[in-house]
């Protein structure tokens, strides 16, 4: 994956502060990043390290300090289809059906001006398209609360993939699931990564999570909240479960919570480092 | 502890906190609870210890519940306060949602109206009743006034904290899907928020007919609550008790039938 040419996103000199009762805190430090179209970067830290601040920066949904933000050269002003968004939860509409969900985008008068009846069978096509993709063609009629939560998650992401944008932004949107519902979500991404062809920004806690879906793995600190290191991650890009055991995997991850610990300062307490190797790796 | 080894495990179960209950044992348990006072007020009268024109049997106010629907146009009493409270009802609700919808979306108006309409639900709406007496004078306007006073203030302060409760993560959805303001507002804010708007409205309406019987009592010349206050000059206590419990029927069959439009409208709410 060619960072240099042409990239699709880039976050130039972002800064982020925040004003917390008087005090004000940098969720961002001079923010530098490039990301190639349709490449896969996922964006990992311990808590506070303003991964989920860049995340909403580049989807438009927190506005940079200073600094900016740009799509395919251009500066971006406010959140755009283009950029659709994954949320960890609470983001479906629980009025809707799954169908009706996928389909919201479909309301809007942004997606209905210049709408031939062509286009309109083509979009009910689509919503067909990602309901088999998903495998939610058996609940398509349900609503969300009578789903589990692995496949409230499936309907987010279809939503989100209805108006094919070109950039998927993910907010640890597997963090609520169990270990098992989340490999085969991971793989469930993998696949729709190599058939929609998005670039795809995903924010994780989960130190493995982030080197399985990654071609890159972004490692963020805090205090002040910035980009720490870039990994680039010495897998084939078709990835499977078992890689999970072999030894530049393990390696990687070793180096990446052996950087976390360093750069929260946590390394000499033996609780909170245990603490944080329960809640980062398995 | 000596007790029945049957009795005592059922005990430990009605005790225990937040525990679980048969339908048909909530069913039996509710009636009990009904039919309790019922029992009480029928022995109460019966028994003589009490004068009748303080205490009338249930039978005395039921047979004046009767007459007062032949001879003495309940009908008609009835459609003055529905109409009262329907009106003033409706009043506080067209403008309060509006408001309430600003309120809860954008903060610098919530900074505006919400310390101020604090302010103003704390004053007791039956001290608003000299000055409504002034301003709008004592017909129909008066009593729809008094009800909206008494509605209105609160109605905004739950809206708008209705409307505040909707998650985030359904606006920022629809924000990245490319929803301007109005389609957030419309197809998102108002719809998620929609079953708690109506039980807002479900619970000011039992508060609107607090304030119709004080708008009545005070200031009226028909009406259930004036029935109520003529009867109490008549000393008919039995008419004070009817007109009591009629109050207490209707509000309880208009809070049934929000609670059945609740169940139709908002099927997903009622899924599992």
């Amino acid at each position: 994956m060619g960072t240099t040419m042409n990239p699709k996103i880039e976050v130039i000199g972002v800064n982020k502060l925040f004003d917390v009762r008087g005090s004000t805190i940098t969720a961002l430090q001079d923010a530098n990043l490039q990301i190639a179209g349709n490449e896969f970067v996922t964006l990992v830290g311990a808590s506070g390290c303003g991964k989920s601040t860049l995340l909403r920066t580049i989807g438009g949904l927190e506005t940079a300090t200073s600094g900016e933000i740009k799509v395919d050269g251009v500066a971006i002003q406010g959140p755009g289809a283009e950029r659709a968004m994954v949320f960890q939860h609470y983001s479906l509409y629980p009025w809707l059906t799954v169908r009706e969900n996928i389909r919201f985008s479909r309301l809007l008068k942004s997606k209905r001006e210049n709408l031939s009846s062509v286009d309109v069978e083509v979009a009910s096509g689509r919503a067909d398209c990602m309901i088999e993709l998903m495998g939610l063609g058996a609940v398509e009629h349900a609503y969300p609360n009578q789903l589990s939560g692995g496949m409230q998650q499936r309907v987010a992401i279809a939503r989100a993939l209805m108006n094919q944008p070109d950039i998927l932004l993910m907010d640890e949107p597997f963090g609520a699931l169990d270990a098992q519902t989340r490999e085969v979500m991971h793989d469930l991404i993998l696949h729709v990564h190599a058939l929609e062809k998005p670039t795809i920004v995903f924010v994780t806690h989960d130190v493995e999570e982030a080197i399985y879906l990654g071609d890159r793995v972004v490692l963020m600190a805090p205090r002040p909240g910035r980009i720490d290191t870039i990994y680039q991650v010495p897998l084939p890009a078709q990835r499977e479960q078992d890689m999970k055991l072999a030894p530049e995997f393990v390696r990687m991850k070793r180096e990446i919570l052996q950087r976390i610990r360093e750069t929260s300062g946590m390394q000499t307490d033996y609780e909170m480092l245990k603490r944080l190797t329960r809640s980062t790796g398995r | 502890m000596k007790s029945n080894p049957k009795i005592y495990p059922l005990i430990q179960r009605y005790l225990t906190i937040r525990g679980q209950l048969a339908s048909r044992e909530y069913f039996i348990i509710a009636v009990l609870g009904l039919l309790a006072p019922l029992a009480a007020w029928l022995f109460l009268s019966k028994s003589g210890l009490v004068d009748p024109v303080f205490l009338p049997s249930p039978e005395a106010v039921l047979t004046r519940v009767w007459t007062w629907l032949i001879d003495d146009g309940l009908l008609g009493d009835i459609g003055v306060s529905v109409n009262r409270v329907i009106g003033g009802f409706l009043l506080s609700a067209v403008l309060a949602l509006p408001l309430a919808s600003l309120i809860g979306t954008y903060r610098p108006l919530q900074a505006l109206f919400e310390p101020l309409t604090d302010f103003i639900r704390y004053m007791p709406a039956v001290a608003f009743i000299p000055l409504v007496m002034l301003w709008v004078g004592i017909d129909e306007g008066a009593k729809v006034s008094i009800i909206f006073i008494g509605t209105f203030f609160q109605m905004v302060l739950m809206m708008a904290e209705d409307i505040r409760r909707v998650p985030m993560a359904q606006i920022e959805a629809a924000q990245t899907m490319g929803a301007d303001r109005g389609e957030i507002m419309k197809l998102v804010i108002l719809k998620s928020a929609l079953p708690s708007l109506f039980d807002t409205l479900r619970i000011t309406m039992g508060w609107a007919w607090t304030y119709l019987v004080v708008a009545e009592l005070v200031a009226a010349n028909s009406g259930l609550g004036y029935a109520i206050l003529k009867a109490q000059r008549f000393l008919q206590t039995d008419k004070i008790f009817a007109g009591i419990i009629l109050i207490g029927v209707i509000g309880l069959l208009m809070d049934q039938a929000f609670r059945w439009v609740h169940r139709k409208s908002f099927p997903w709410l009622y899924l599992k």
